[in-house]
């Protein structure tokens, strides 16, 4: 039981120092960092929109479409970097086994061209 | 490795998958008037994936190092959740052209669900598992969401949406904390681990995984007190999706409960047995008290599910092969009693406009005396009168707990049944005893009345049937399957 949990330090370690380190950033940027607030300045951000507003409001609902198609295949690119650096150990099989995963990739890609989801207009 | 061997045992599941991206490639370039030929092309796919799963391997076989297994256990429960969506599926044809529900991703939706169930009994890791239900709820939250412009509908999307996802987290947490106890995730695995362990005690990680598993599954199976989803998504999906609801996914997540806990967590019968024997309890008890105000039938129908799978539990908790056959058994016949139901809510139909209300039935006796007498025999069948095919399903739960001796489970789960015989029995006295009100529209559909008249004449005869089709022997097959390992 000890045993396991011992195996566990490190995390405990990276815990530890994860939030000595950001507490330091933050410290250290209240403390010497140059502090001149305006109206903008001090007004919060958030994508483009008035922060305190009716919620009620128009909002064209392709945005987030296109940022979930953009999802899907950023994922997808992100799952195609370390295959092509274990090919070589993968070899036939995991090679097939990315096409296959493309291939299921593709079937989606064809329904949402043909739905016309990738139209603006 | 062999690969081709690996693809043949798991060939339903294949087939489905490759089936449903056919179907939809098929459908999006035919557009939506094609919706009638792919939904029967999907029952066709659901008929084909039955006979694979018949014709495959005996005897229990791993697959994908150790993934994915099949076992007479996962091939009773993948043949009953294939024809429950098949029959919800033809009921599901007609009421889509005439309701305008007119996309064509409804059959499609509905094969990627299935297949996320088969996953689910199939699996024989907790990542399979979690890959399983996941496919199976992303489809299941669309479907219940279909109808967009209803806001109903889009109400009971949102909210099957929202709680899942919490009960998938609850669903995760639970594994990663039994991963970092047990060290592994396979069920063979964790099964040997807890047996080594089995002298002086699980470690207390475990326990606490184990209970977020159990949480999260009891959300998946409605069971109390995670049922709070249940009356609302039920009430507010369309008709045929509910139908799809009540039996599919609850006999997937039924098994693949069944199979988590006397598989992996074998060994620990004695932590789990007091949690199932609670949330059993309370459904059983919930299930039967709350449906007693309801006017719609829907809603009712959905405290009718909840406490049906307290009475499943019942099955589980004993924790004896008797249990596992009552729990299939009572899968069996809820899946007739459940399709003939819902295809009785899809005949109430007054001008042309569905109606939903238990009060609408009065006087059905005389307007329509057929459907008044599947309906009867259906509530009846539910209420737990022999010699229907609830009597049976009761009879081989409570039968397994009191060889477990669970005698208080027993004796207040016969209690609530009583209970529930009320409100089941109230709908037959409206129906015979109450003065009619206008007619439902007639005729109600070829597929509605093939199918309840089908399942009512199962229902009926559940005590010809059990002598004639070896259902029992199978049921106890496929439930000695899960204690051989």
């Amino acid at each position: 039981m000890d045993q396991l949990l011992l195996e566990y330090l490190p995390i405990l370690i990276f815990l530890g120092l994860a939030i000595g380190l950001s507490a330091v950033m933050i410290g250290a940027s209240f403390v010497v960092g140059p502090n001149r607030p305006d109206v903008e300045k001090n007004s919060p951000y958030e994508c483009g929109f008035e922060p305190f507003d009716d919620a009620r409001m128009k909002f064209d609902v392709r945005f987030y479409l296109v940022a979930i198609l953009f999802i899907i295949f950023d994922l997808e690119v992100a799952f195609l970097f370390p295959w092509a650096i274990t090919l070589g150990d993968i070899g036939v099989f995991g090679f097939w086994s990315m096409v296959v995963f493309l291939a299921i990739l593709t079937v989606g890609f064809v329904y949402e061209w043909r739905k016309g989801a990738l139209e603006w207009e | 490795m062999n690969l081709t061997a690996d693809l043949m045992i798991a060939s339903p599941e294949l087939f489905v998958a490759i089936a449903a991206m056919f179907l939809l490639i098929f459908g999006v370039f035919q557009g939506n008037q094609s919706t009638r030929l792919v939904s029967w092309l999907g029952v066709g796919v659901m008929f084909i994936a039955a006979i694979l799963v018949l014709a495959g391997p005996v005897g229990r076989v791993v697959a994908f190092n150790d993934l994915f297994v099949v076992d007479g256990f996962a091939n009773f429960a993948k043949i009953l959740l294939l024809l429950g969506a098949a029959l919800t599926l033809i009921l599901a044809v007609p009421f889509n052209a005439r309701e305008g529900i007119p996309q064509f991703e409804y059959p499609v939706l509905i094969l990627f669900a299935v297949l996320g169930m088969m996953m689910m009994v199939s699996a024989n890791d907790l990542i399979s598992l979690y890959l399983g239900i996941e496919l199976q709820s992303l489809s299941l939250y669309v479907l219940a969401a279909i109808r967009r412009d209803a806001v109903r509908s889009t109400e009971a999307g949102l909210k099957y949406f929202v709680l899942g996802a919490l009960s998938s987290g609850i669903l995760l947490y639970g594994m990663t904390l039994v991963y970092g106890f047990a060290g592994s995730t396979g069920f063979d695995d964790l099964a040997a681990v807890f047996a080594e362990s089995a002298g002086d005690g699980a470690p207390i990680g475990v326990i606490v995984g184990l209970v977020f598993i159990i949480a999260g599954l009891a959300f998946k199976v409605s069971a109390v007190p995670f049922h709070m989803w249940t009356p609302d998504v039920y009430e507010g999906a369309p008709t045929p999706i509910t139908a799809f609801f009540a039996v599919a996914p609850k006999i997937a997540a039924m098994a693949l409960f069944v199979r988590v806990m006397l598989e992996p967590f074998g060994d620990l019968f004695d932590q789990w047995q007091q949690v199932i024997w609670f949330i059993s309890l309370a459904s059983m008890i919930l299930g039967s008290f709350a449906a007693i105000n309801q006017t719609n039938i829907k809603r009712l129908m959905a405290y009718s599910s909840i406490s049906n799978m307290g009475f499943v539990l019942v099955g589980l908790a004993a924790g004896n092969e008797t249990g596992v056959q009552g729990v299939l058994l009572y899968l069996t016949i809820y899946l007739f009693m459940n399709v003939g139901t819902f295809a009785c809510i899809l005949a109430m139909r007054r001008q042309g406009r569905m109606v939903e209300d238990i009060d609408q039935l009065a006087g059905l006796s005389r307007t329509n005396p057929k459907m008044a007498l599947a309906l009867a025999i259906f509530m009846f069948s539910m209420a737990g009168i022999p010699p229907l095919a609830g009597f049976f399903g009761k009879l081989y739960v409570f039968l397994a707990a009191i060889e477990a001796e669970l005698y208080t489970l027993a004796v207040i789960g016969l209690l609530t049944s009583v209970v529930g015989a009320f409100y089941y029995l109230r709908i037959v006295k409206l129906m015979y005893f109450d003065d009619p009100l206008d007619a439902f529209d007639q005729p109600v559909g070829r597929e509605i009345s093939t199918i309840v008249f089908g399942t009512s004449v199962v229902t009926a005869l559940f005590a010809i049937i059990i002598l004639v089709f070896p259902l029992l022997d199978s049921a106890a097959n496929a439930a000695a399957t899960l204690f051989a390992v």
